[in-house]
């Protein structure tokens, strides 16, 4: 049985949590088995995972799942897990999923692949499935040895996927630890959809000169509904916020659209943004490095291509 | 307080990844490494910046054979008062946590990178937590101590959260929680000689393997578009890459 944790944001699923469940469905029909999905705390009409391929849902509620302590939420998925006889535990590559993958596997002694691409290959008894290595310069064919497997999903690498209709919820009952973590504050941008999961991306580099600069960026940020971001330099200078520089020392990302300007496509800049599907290069200069990994080359002033593109933009939404 | 920093080495961020003609290992040829940045630049630094205001010892910690040792002198020139090498080839995450594990009880904090940028795991610091039974805190931007209480800031998708926990704890640190040091020539002198302990690694069995890399399929070559154009490029944006 393959045991997928969906998580819920304030009693809500989000579009990793359908993709993690049409991920898991997709795994047990290679391994030819069955995919329940394990919610915990309150959450919404949880029924509902089974239209992307859930047979069942169980949920663990509890006043130790209130915050999140990896511990407690550990004890909770894999209590499940040993309870169903679930052999995969699949859960998203996000920060929820980063504190549980490791502690899983520890705990239940499970060979895992954290940040998987793509649906395992199951040939012959050997369960093998694909990771980015190396911030995305290359793929690793990871096999798993163990009985027990733990994979976690990276966003926006599989599409989500309807071959059902809603599915009974069930309770369990888990014994749990005393949380060891308090939480304080949780605060979530408003609106926007967060880096890591965005499908559209509009980033700027040194090349807009300044913070003042950046109404062209959000402008067309907005005109196509995308989330903006930037380079390491823009970020350490504070034109920007930390949490938009992207690269391989800031956050990784995996949009269907990349659109950069005024970045000149250094290696270590690449390495965070080259899981994007189609990228999109506004520079000045023909030569910067970043035309040989686009899909896309505007070779001009940003200053210039960015409200045009913006005007383009509107003109096609509102066709 | 007794803090432990574990750390990674991984090629350099330049380089540009080649494989073995089998495709079952990076081809490591003219490859140069480094400790891992994060490990680095946030988890050792801010470990340091917290002996220096209230006290206490920071140990170095690395899985690896004899040659990681540059990368653990680096990591006493930038400050640690000591460091252990379990000696070891490696065996995967699980097998890694297990080795620190071993060495890791009677810490206060245990500070780890929040993934090496060679294997991009994320998973050894929670690993660790679990085998030691403590909390775990991931991808942490702050850290502030307050006798044997931590608060900590983790980002979370589009936001932060703010959590406290007790010692023991495990935590490992992203961008925000410390600056990059650069050692100076005094470091590197008294690098030479702080302990640099290699044990023994512990029975633990690998849980996986890797059957064969892959490089990414080559890009196509660009196609330009004429910047007086936008139209052009929304076209082919909705019609041909259809992401729009
Ligand atoms: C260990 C390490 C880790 C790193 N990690 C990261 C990382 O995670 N992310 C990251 O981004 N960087 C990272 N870097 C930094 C990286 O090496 C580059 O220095 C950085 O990406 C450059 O940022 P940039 O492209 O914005 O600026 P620049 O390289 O200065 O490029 C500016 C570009 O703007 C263009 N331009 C200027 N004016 C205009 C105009 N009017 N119209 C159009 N184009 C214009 C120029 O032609 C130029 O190509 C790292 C470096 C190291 C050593
Ligand atoms: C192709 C390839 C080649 C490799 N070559 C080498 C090599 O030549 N030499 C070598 O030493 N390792 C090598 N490694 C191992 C690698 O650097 C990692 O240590 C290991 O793969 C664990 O990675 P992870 O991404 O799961 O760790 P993560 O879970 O992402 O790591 C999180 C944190 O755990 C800690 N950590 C991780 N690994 C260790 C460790 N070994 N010792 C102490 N703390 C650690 C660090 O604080 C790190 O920031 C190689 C890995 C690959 C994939």
């Amino acid at each position: 049985m393959v045991l997928v944790f969906a998580e819920a944001t304030n009693g809500k699923f989000k579009k990793a949590a359908h993709e993690v469940v049409t991920y898991g469905a997709k795994t047990a029909a290679a391994l030819g088995s069955d995919c329940v999905a394990l919610t915990l705390g309150n959450v919404e009409d949880a029924g509902d995972l089974g239209r992307f391929g859930a047979t069942k849902v169980y949920n663990v509620s509890a006043p130790e799942l209130a915050g999140f302590d990896s511990g407690v939420f550990t004890a909770a998925i894999a209590g499940a897990a040993q309870q169903l006889g679930a052999k995969v535990i699949v859960l998203s590559h996000n920060s929820t999923g980063k504190n549980l993958t490791g502690r899983l596997a520890a705990r239940l002694d499970a060979g895992s692949a954290p940040g998987v691409k793509a649906v395992p290959v199951v040939d012959g008894g050997k369960f093998t499935v694909r990771k980015a290595v190396f911030s995305g310069k290359a793929f690793a064919d990871v096999e798993i040895l163990t009985d027990t497997k733990v994979v976690s999903l990276v966003g926006n690498s599989i599409p989500v996927e309807e071959s059902g209709s809603a599915v009974g919820v069930e309770s369990l009952t888990v014994e749990l630890p005393a949380p060891k973590v308090k939480v304080l504050s949780t605060k979530r941008a408003e609106g926007t959809t967060p880096l890591p999961e965005a499908e559209l991306v509009v980033s700027g580099g040194r090349g807009l000169k300044g913070p003042e600069n950046w109404g062209v960026i959000n402008d067309l940020a907005d005109a196509l509904g995308a989330t903006t971001a930037c380079s390491r330099p823009v970020a350490d200078s504070d034109w920007r916020p930390h949490h938009e520089h992207v690269g391989q020392t800031g956050v990784a990302i995996h949009p269907n659209l990349y659109i950069a300007a005024g970045i000149s496509g250094a290696i270590q800049h690449l390495a965070g943004v080259n899981s994007s599907k189609t990228i999109v290069v506004i520079n000045k200069d023909p030569e910067a490095p970043f035309f040989k990994a686009a899909d896309y080359g505007v070779v001009g002033d940003l200053f210039e291509v960015l409200p045009r593109l913006t005007e383009a933009v509107k003109k096609f939404k509102s066709a | 307080m007794k803090m432990l920093v574990c750390v990674s080495k991984t090629p350099e961020t330049t380089t540009k990844i080649q494989l073995t003609a089998d495709k079952t290992d990076l081809d490591k040829g003219g490859v140069q490494y480094i400790m891992n940045p994060y490990d680095e630049w946030y988890a050792l630094v801010r470990a340091l910046e917290l002996k220096e205001a209230g006290g206490g010892s920071v140990t170095i910690l690395n899985v690896g054979p004899a040659d990681n040792d540059s990368v653990i002198r680096k990591g006493l020139a930038i400050g640690a008062d000591d460091a252990i090498r379990v000696n070891s080839e490696g065996g995967g995450s699980l097998y890694i946590a297990k080795q620190i594990a071993a060495q890791a009880e009677g810490y206060d904090i245990v500070f780890f990178g929040k993934e090496t940028i060679d294997y991009n795991g994320s998973e050894v610091g929670a690993m660790v937590a679990e085998l030691l039974g403590v909390a775990y805190v991931g991808e942490a931007s702050h850290l502030e101590m307050n006798g044997n209480v931590a608060t900590i800031t983790r980002d979370i998708e589009g936001g932060v959260e703010v959590v406290e926990v007790s010692t023991p704890l495990a935590i490992s640190a992203a961008k925000g929680m410390a600056e990059q040091r650069i050692p100076n020539m005094r470091g590197i002198m008294m690098a030479k000689r702080k302990p640099l302990n290699v044990v023994e690694p512990v029975d633990a069995p690998s849980t996986t393997e890797v059957a064969s890399y892959e490089l990414p399929p080559a890009k196509s070559a660009v196609k330009l578009i004429d910047p007086e154009n936008m139209d052009e490029l929304v076209r082919l944006l909705h019609e041909e890459a259809k992401v729009i």
